[in-house]
Formats: C-alpha cells, sequence, structure tokens
C-alpha cells in the first residue's frame, strides 16, 4: 500500500555502505542458521530412498496424522477468518468501554508461550475444569487449542484495511438506495478480501506446524487426535529420524507452498489497491 | 455502512464472547488455579533450585539470540531497503521461513544438522563441542525461531523514510557509521524496539523447537517452558501452573511494551 507509493527512484541513486555489508551477513546467517539445517532434513528424508520416503509419507499412520491435520487446520483458519473479520469490525467500527484493552489482549496468543497455551485451555476445558466440560484428548480439543494460537492472524490484516476504508463510497451506496447487506458483499468486503486471506493463510500455515498448544490436549491418539507435528516429534523420541524427516519435509512442503500462496495474494492485493 | 443499535450490540456479544471464552477464561482461570493455594505456594514453587536455574537459562538463551539477531536483523533490513541485488527477492521470501515452518522440523533440522548422526556430529565429535542437548543447541533454535521479527519491522519504515537525509548526510562529509548513528538509527528505533519486543516474546516462550534439541537435563537445559510440560507430565500440576502464571506475567509485559511502542511506531511510519 504506503509502501509501493514511495518513489522508487530516490532510493536507488547511491547506497549505504552498509547496504553491500547487509546483503552478505543476512545471506551467511540465513544460510547457517536456516537453509543448512533444513536441507540436512530433506536430505535425511530421502535416505531410503525415493520408494522409502514414499513408503514413509504413505504409511496409515502417517497419512491419517496429516489428514488430520489439514481438515482441522483448514476449519481452525476458517472460523478465525469469520471470527477475527467480526472482531476487526467491532475494534474499528463500535464503541463500548474496555475496548482498548479488547484490542491489546487480542495479540496474547502471539506473546504467550504455547505450552502456556495449551496448559490453559487445559485447565478450563480439561478433566479439571470448573464447569464440568472435559473435552481433553477430543479431536474438538486440537481445534480449540489451533483457534487459540491462531485468533490474532486474521484480525490484524483485517483492521488496518478496515480503518482506512473509504466511508464516502459506503455513504454513497446508502444513499442510493442500497441495503445494509449490498454495502457489506458489495463494498466492504471485496476490499477486505486479500487481507483476509493473506490472514487466513498465515493463520493455516501456523495451524499445520503447531506443536505446543496440542501437545499436551491432543493425547496424541493415533488414528484419531494424532497431528503430524506430534507425530513427528514421536518419532524422533523414539529415534527414528529418518521417519521423523520424512513427515517434516512434507510439513516443509505445505509451509513452502503456503509462504509461495500468500505472496501471490500480496501481488494481486497490490494490484487490487490500484 | 450504518448499523442498527440491535445490531451492533448483538456483533458485539458475539465477537466478545468468543474472545472471552477461547482467550480470556482459560488464561484468567490459569492465575486463579496458580493462586489457590496461597501465595506462598506460588513463591515456594516457582523458586525451587530447578526453577530458578530454568529462568536464568531462559534469560541466558534470550539475551544471546535477541542481540545477534537484531544486529543481523538491521543489516537486513538495510540491505533490502537500500540495495538491488541478484536474489534479493528470494531472499526477502526465504526470510519469513521461520514463520511458516513447524518448531518441531526446526528442532529437527538442527539435530540432523549438529547431532550425534547429523551431517557435522562426527566433526563435532572428534572436537568434542557439543551442541545437541545441550545449551548451544537451545540458543541456535531460539535464533532460528526469532529470526524474521527485526528484519520485518525494520525494513518498512527504512522504505517509508526513503534515504534523502543519508544522502545529505553523506553529501555533507558523514561517514557510514555515523551517518547510520545520527540518522538512520533515530528513524527506525521504535520499529526496532517493536521487534526486539516481539522477538523476546518468542524467544522466552519457545517450546517445540526447544524441546527436541533441549534433552531436558534437570538444572542444564532446562528452559521455563520445558518445566512447564515436565511439571505437568508429573502431576505437580500447582507447581506448571505456577510456572505458567510467570511467563504469561512475561507475556502481559510484552503486551503492555507493544501498546506503549505502537503509537510512536506509527508516527515514524508517518514522519
Amino acid at each position: 500500500m504506503s509502501v509501493t507509493a514511495l518513489p522508487r527512484s530516490t532510493t536507488r541513486r547511491t547506497r549505504l555502505p552498509a547496504g553491500s555489508l547487509g546483503i552478505g551477513v543476512a545471506t551467511l546467517w540465513l544460510s547457517i542458521i536456516v537453509l543448512l539445517p533444513l536441507a540436512a532434513v530433506v536430505a535425511r528424508s530421502f535416505d531410503d530412498g525415493l520408494s522409502g520416503f514414499w513408503d514413509a509419507a504413505t504409511s496409515r499412520q502417517a497419512l491419517a496424522a496429516l489428514r488430520f491435520t489439514l481438515i482441522v487446520s483448514l476449519l481452525a483458519a476458517a472460523i478465525n477468518a469469520a471470527m477475527g473479520t467480526l472482531l476487526a469490525w467491532v475494534l474499528v467500527r463500535d464503541r463500548f468501554r474496555g475496548k482498548g484493552l479488547v484490542n491489546a489482549l487480542i495479540d496474547l496468543p502471539f506473546a504467550l508461550p504455547t505450552i502456556v497455551a495449551g496448559l490453559t485451555l487445559m485447565a478450563l476445558y480439561g478433566p479439571t475444569s470448573p464447569f464440568g466440560i472435559n473435552i481433553a484428548f477430543t479431536q474438538f480439543a486440537v481445534l480449540l487449542a489451533l483457534l487459540f494460537v491462531t485468533m490474532p492472524f486474521v484480525v490484524r490484516a483485517v483492521q488496518p484495511v478496515l480503518i482506512e476504508l473509504d466511508r464516502e463510497m459506503e455513504q454513497a451506496a446508502l444513499s442510493l438506495g442500497a441495503s445494509n447487506a449490498t454495502v457489506f458483499w458489495k463494498i466492504i468486503l471485496p476490499n477486505l478480501v486479500p487481507a483476509l486471506l493473506s490472514g487466513a493463510a498465515l493463520a493455516f500455515a501456523r495451524a499445520v506446524g503447531e506443536f505446543g498448544s496440542v501437545v499436551l490436549i491432543s493425547g496424541n491418539i493415533p488414528f484419531d487426535t494424532q497431528v503430524s507435528s506430534v507425530f513427528a516429534f514421536k518419532q524422533i523420541e523414539s529415534d527414528n529420524p529418518v521417519g521423523a524427516a520424512v513427515v517434516s519435509t512434507v510439513l516443509l512442503a505445505i509451509s513452502l507452498l503456503v509462504l509461495l500462496g500468500i505472496r501471490g495474494l500480496g501481488r494481486w492485493g497490490a494490484r487490487h489497491d490500484r | 455502512m450504518i448499523v442498527e443499535r440491535r445490531w451492533r450490540i448483538g456483533l458485539r456479544t458475539v465477537a466478545l464472547a468468543y474472545f472471552l471464552a477461547l482467550l480470556l477464561l482459560p488464561v484468567g482461570l490459569v492465575f486463579y488455579r496458580t493462586f489457590e493455594h496461597g501465595v506462598g505456594y506460588v513463591i515456594d514453587s516457582v523458586t525451587t533450585p530447578a526453577a530458578i536455574s530454568a529462568f536464568w537459562l531462559t534469560i541466558e538463551v534470550t539475551a544471546i539470540a535477541v542481540p545477534l539477531n537484531a544486529v543481523v536483523g538491521i543489516l537486513a533490513a538495510i540491505a533490502l531497503a537500500r540495495s538491488d541485488f541478484r536474489g534479493k527477492a528470494l531472499l526477502n521470501g526465504l526470510l519469513d521461513l521461520p514463520f511458516a515452518i513447524s518448531p518441531v522440523v526446526i528442532g529437527l533440522s538442527l539435530v540432523l544438522l549438529y547431532g550425534r548422526t547429523g551431517w557435522l556430529g562426527p566433526w563435532l565429535a572428534d572436537n568434542g563441542i557439543r551442541i545437541i542437548f545441550s545449551v548451544p543447541g537451545i540458543v541456535l533454535a531460539t535464533i532460528f525461531v526469532s529470526l524474521p521479527f527485526v528484519v520485518r519491522e525494520v525494513t518498512p519504515v527504512l522504505r517509508e523514510i526513503g534515504d534523502e537525509q543519508e544522502q545529505a548526510a553523506a553529501t555533507l562529509g558523514a561517514g557510514a557509521w555515523t551517518t547510520f548513528r545520527r540518522i538512520t538509527f533515530p528513524a527506525i528505533r521504535w520499529g526496532l524496539a517493536y521487534g526486539i519486543v516481539l522477538s523476546v516474546a518468542r524467544a522466552v516462550g519457545e517450546f517445540g523447537a526447544v524441546s527436541v534439541v533441549s534433552g531436558r537435563v534437570a538444572g542444564e537445559t532446562m528452559t521455563l517452558t520445558l518445566l512447564v510440560q515436565q511439571r505437568f507430565e508429573n502431576f505437580e500440576l500447582a507447581g506448571a501452573y505456577a510456572a505458567s502464571a510467570l511467563l504469561a506475567v512475561i507475556a502481559l509485559l510484552t503486551l503492555v511494551a507493544m501498546t506503549r511502542i505502537n503509537p510512536r511506531r506509527e508516527e515514524e511510519h508517518e514522519t
């Protein structure tokens, strides 16, 4: 948005000398810290050859875990896309006491360690629940944990767009006799879609890889509540690094696809803006 | 859109109910459970030798990882905002990887590089260097997960302020370091502060990646988040709640810092 509005010519005339140093340091740092270890995972996953990789990736338990992971993550991203948009709307357009506090606390899932998130959900919805709701070790519990950790993504993506949204457009539509529903579906929502989708995609990526908040409350029951990340963790613990690497490589591929998708969305959103 | 009062209150209720049931109630309950056996008990369980050592290890790891990522992050942000080079788009895209990857994958990747059977494992063993199941592994995992925050906060600020002032300073004979210290740094400091706060929160709270590489040696490689899980699994519920409450307090302090820094950061964006 505003970033692209910057006159590019001024930034290209000369370079701050730190620029070339920065390129070197950033590339080196990224390679050592991130890329080299990830390369080790991918390489190890093919230790038993291509067929070994395929067998491990499509074993019944791995597939069941992956299917459940994808479905529950998609569900969490979809629910938070709707609720996140609603929360953003309430935070921008509504007025009530304590709004500032709610606005600040929305980021709590980003700041709170995931294991603490898992423990808090266990305290409220587990065997010791004060309301007698015990859903620990069910698929619904996994969904709940993912909803918790991914809540801020859509809110924080949609909120700035909603703030900047030109209200004159809405007023014009209303004065021409459009109903509220028409204004929402034809004017507000289309403007929010790029931000909403990229927020939901980030939430999905986070949900697919989530570990800390899920590990306690899922109970890790194979073919039921077992998600891929916990499955991979158990493989590491039972000293099967190749099996763990295979599951990890699949997760890594999903992460890369989502990142590419978000970049595509970003470009689409930028075009949408102009 | 002009929403009738009735509808507005309805929407507000739904949104706040969701927020309350999912977020506030569980976190509130942990504080309640923590203090239900009295404050003395809480103090006792967060001052056991194991808890104190976990606390200091967490601080130590954060104190190494965050400054390193801040320095590299500033340099990377300058590169991304001020230079054009081949592979810039690729570098920019890859910087987001740590946000999108599962913590378990991150932990495993370090084990497969530095562990006993890893690529560098034999060499490290010959030289008596221990990374996995030891503090350096925890530090590496923490650097990995908190790597993008500073770059992602500082780059847009640098883009927005442009480089006219930097150019002027250079024209007037200022060296690179002087230009950075007098012009660039004051302009990015709130964005940088925000990025550092986010990095600290992530570094203190990291669990998945650390749990793979730590080995959980009590008093040596046990961080606060690992202590929470260990106590929970040993049915020391009250102790787990107390350690969680401590981490939750750190998270709340993070939020306070974020809300304090945010308006200044936004001002920075506008100048």
